[in-house]
């Protein structure tokens, strides 16, 4: 039975066209355009230095601040008050203090605390500019470390931590950091949309009809449908890592298979929301514009653009009830990181719930008598 | 006397308060050809739909092929063809791929799906078509593949809704002469159709008006009754009354 079901459908996907210049074409063309188009690589970051020291060594600090080609140094003071100011006038992205005894503590305690507080307006350049900071820092001298602070006159501002994925990012490269995650997207938007639009489309053209006036067991159906995008997604997955390393250079540090078989976890998924989402739908536009409203949720709380750790609660909360949140981590950690199994268990726990409930809602849904 | 191979006991579709198919009673005897007729609207899609198995009665009974179609849906399916008012065999596969799709969803497997993928093929001459795209095919053509491909299974019953709709009279003659050669073999047919000499054709004819069954019988009787000299008369007069329509 489901060798027909799967005979058909992959026949049919082998004969359109569309389908098969979509996935062809689509990681190229993601992967090469979307990194450079979201290359989130600040330079020119307005940085305020609050010097209580004005020691040689917090000289040499701001110098190789400066040096790095990132910040423009747009104030240089000793009173604190005053670099919030500019702060608040949005002439410094970020404000580093150091303390009085900043040289001495770093010769004699071998430690020393810095204070950042960054202006959340420019959320994404007071970001890097801090994670930038924190880089630099480091090389610098391990012994720095920076607290982060938030200025009283700003009760919005997040906290903003530096996302442990930019220490396996050490160079702050971001197409290197961006194309797991364009990766993931593409995943996601040829698993959904075409899962989504398949089953509408038999409901349109009416063969649907024909299939729900014959014994076919539901599930089976289903199947059928799953297990053709399953294959193919995978295909485009391939196609996506060998763009990222022919392109990039980019070669997963993790294991493999690791990899696939949660790219594998995932896509049935995703791929049993576009199903869901098409026994829901009777015409194709209706299935498009709502797969395209959750992709869109999805993909903008998916830590693809906007780290999950300066969003709100709110849309935090949401974002761990999007499967592409978690696969746009797990393949940062297992791309760029080399992260185990161990590493990536909750995350794969998460999506395999997603994918039972979404799938079983499929079935139960999808009805061959109404 | 033989049970009835499809009984419907005041049949009835209501959609929110709209009733679709009104309480409508009838028998089918096995081998018959059941022309079912009415205008537009008159409810018969909706009728032949519960009957399939593929809509549930809101009230009412029907038991085809000896199933109750409300409870055992899936068992009715096994045991009838369908050809539904639209086109539905796959326009982007071959001829050949469309018979071994619907042969192998009914549970045919090779060496007899191969023979009668064979003999169909045979049968509608179109052997030399069989690796053509459905799609690319004239209409008449297509109509007789999905009424082929919908007894594939030699299914008990087979239900057709406006299977020669569009086509030009000499394609439909054809088409009637592959039912009457199903019919042959003992497949009952229940056929709609808004063609009056394809009424002539049947062994017995209802008339739908308003989803009510205003007529049942023999085409003779039927012009008897109503004192007409055709099956056009006769369902201009029931169905002139028609409050439906398009
Ligand atoms: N799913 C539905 N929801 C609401 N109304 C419907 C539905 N299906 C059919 N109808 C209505 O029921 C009536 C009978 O339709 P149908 O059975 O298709 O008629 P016929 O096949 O005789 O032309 C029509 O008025 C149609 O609009
Ligand atoms: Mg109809």
């Amino acid at each position: 039975m489901l060798y027909f079901l799967l005979q058909k459908e992959f026949r049919q996907i082998f004969r359109n066209r569309t389908i098969l210049a979509v996935v062809l074409v689509m990681p190229l063309i993601q992967l090469i355009v979307l990194p450079l188009a979201a290359d989130y690589e600040v330079k020119n970051i307005n940085l305020c230095i609050v010097d209580n020291d004005r020691s040689p060594e917090a000289q040499r600090l701001t110098q190789q601040l400066t040096a790095s080609g990132y910040f423009r140094l747009t104030g240089y003071t000793a009173s604190y008050p005053e670099a919030l100011a500019l702060l608040e006038a949005d002439r410094a992205d970020v404000v580093l203090t150091l303390p009085q005894d900043f040289e001495r503590g770093l010769m004699r305690d071998g430690g020393q605390t810095l204070s950042l507080a960054v202006n959340a307006i420019n959320g994404v350049k007071a970001g890097l500019g801090a994670a930038y900071i924190t880089t630099i820092l480091q090389t610098y001298n391990n012994a720095v470390r920076v607290q982060w602070v938030q200025p009283d006159r700003f009760p919005a501002t997040p906290v903003l931590k530096v996302a442990p994925v930019y220490w396996y990012n050490p160079f702050l490269n971001y197409r290197v950091f961006m194309v797991p995650g364009v990766l993931a997207v593409l995943v996601t938007m040829i698993g959904g949309f075409l899962s989504a639009l398949n089953i509408v489309q038999e409901k349109e053209v009416g063969t649907i009809e024909q299939i729900n006036v014959s014994p076919v067991r539901k599930h089976y159906f289903i199947l059928g449908k799953l297990l053709p995008f399953w294959v193919l997604g995978n295909v485009v997955f391939t196609l996506g890592l060998l763009v990222a390393r022919v392109v990039y250079g980019i070669v997963p540090m993790g294991s493999m298979p690791l990899l696939y078989g949660f790219v594998t976890l995932y896509l049935l998924a995703i791929l049993g929301l576009g199903l869901l989402i098409s026994t829901y739908c009777e015409t194709q536009q209706q299935a498009m514009l709502i797969t395209f409203f959750f992709m869109m949720v999805f993909i903008l709380l998916g830590g693809l653009f906007t780290p999950l750790d300066s969003m709100p609660a709110w849309a935090r909360a949401v974002a761990y009830c999007s499967p592409v949140t978690h696969l746009i981590a797990v393949m940062r950690m297992i791309i760029l990181k080399g992260s185990t199994l161990h590493d990536v268990l909750p995350a794969a726990g998460i999506v395999a719930a997603m994918a039972l409930v979404l799938n079983t809602w499929a079935i139960v849904h999808y009805r061959k008598t109404s | 006397m033989e049970q009835p191979i499809i009984q419907a006991d005041k049949l009835t579709k209501r959609f929110g308060d709209f009733v679709a198919t009104d309480a409508i009673t009838f028998d089918v005897a096995r081998g018959e050809i059941f022309g079912f007729l009415g205008a537009n609207g008159a409810g018969k899609t909706t009728a032949m739909r519960m009957l399939c198995g593929l809509s549930t009665p809101s009230s009412g009974r029907a038991h085809v092929a000896g199933f109750d179609v409300a409870t055992h849906p899936e068992d009715v399916k096994q045991n009838i063809g369908y050809m539904s008012q639209k086109f539905s065999l796959y326009e982007n596969l071959t001829v050949a791929e469309n018979i071994t799709f619907f042969g192998g969803i009914y549970g045919l497997r090779n060496p007899v799906l191969r023979d009668k993928r064979e003999q169909l093929l045979a049968r509608l001459e179109l052997e030399h078509a069989a690796d053509k795209r459905v799609g690319s095919l004239p209409l008449g053509w297509k109509q007789k593949l999905a009424f082929s491909v919908a007894i594939l299974h030699d299914p008990k019953i087979v239900f057709l809704d406006e299977p020669t709709g569009g086509v030009d009279p000499f394609t439909r003659r054809q088409f009637w002469n592959l039912l009457y050669s199903a019919a042959g073999q003992g497949i009952t047919v229940f056929v709609t159709t808004h063609y009056m000499d394809e009424a002539e054709y049947c062994h017995r004819v209802s008339i739908m008006v308003d989803g009510r069954m205003a007529a049942l019988d023999t085409p003779r009787r039927l012009k008897e009754t109503y004192g007409a000299a055709s099956m056009d008369d006769v369902f201009y007069t029931l169905a002139r009354g028609a409050q439906r329509g398009e």
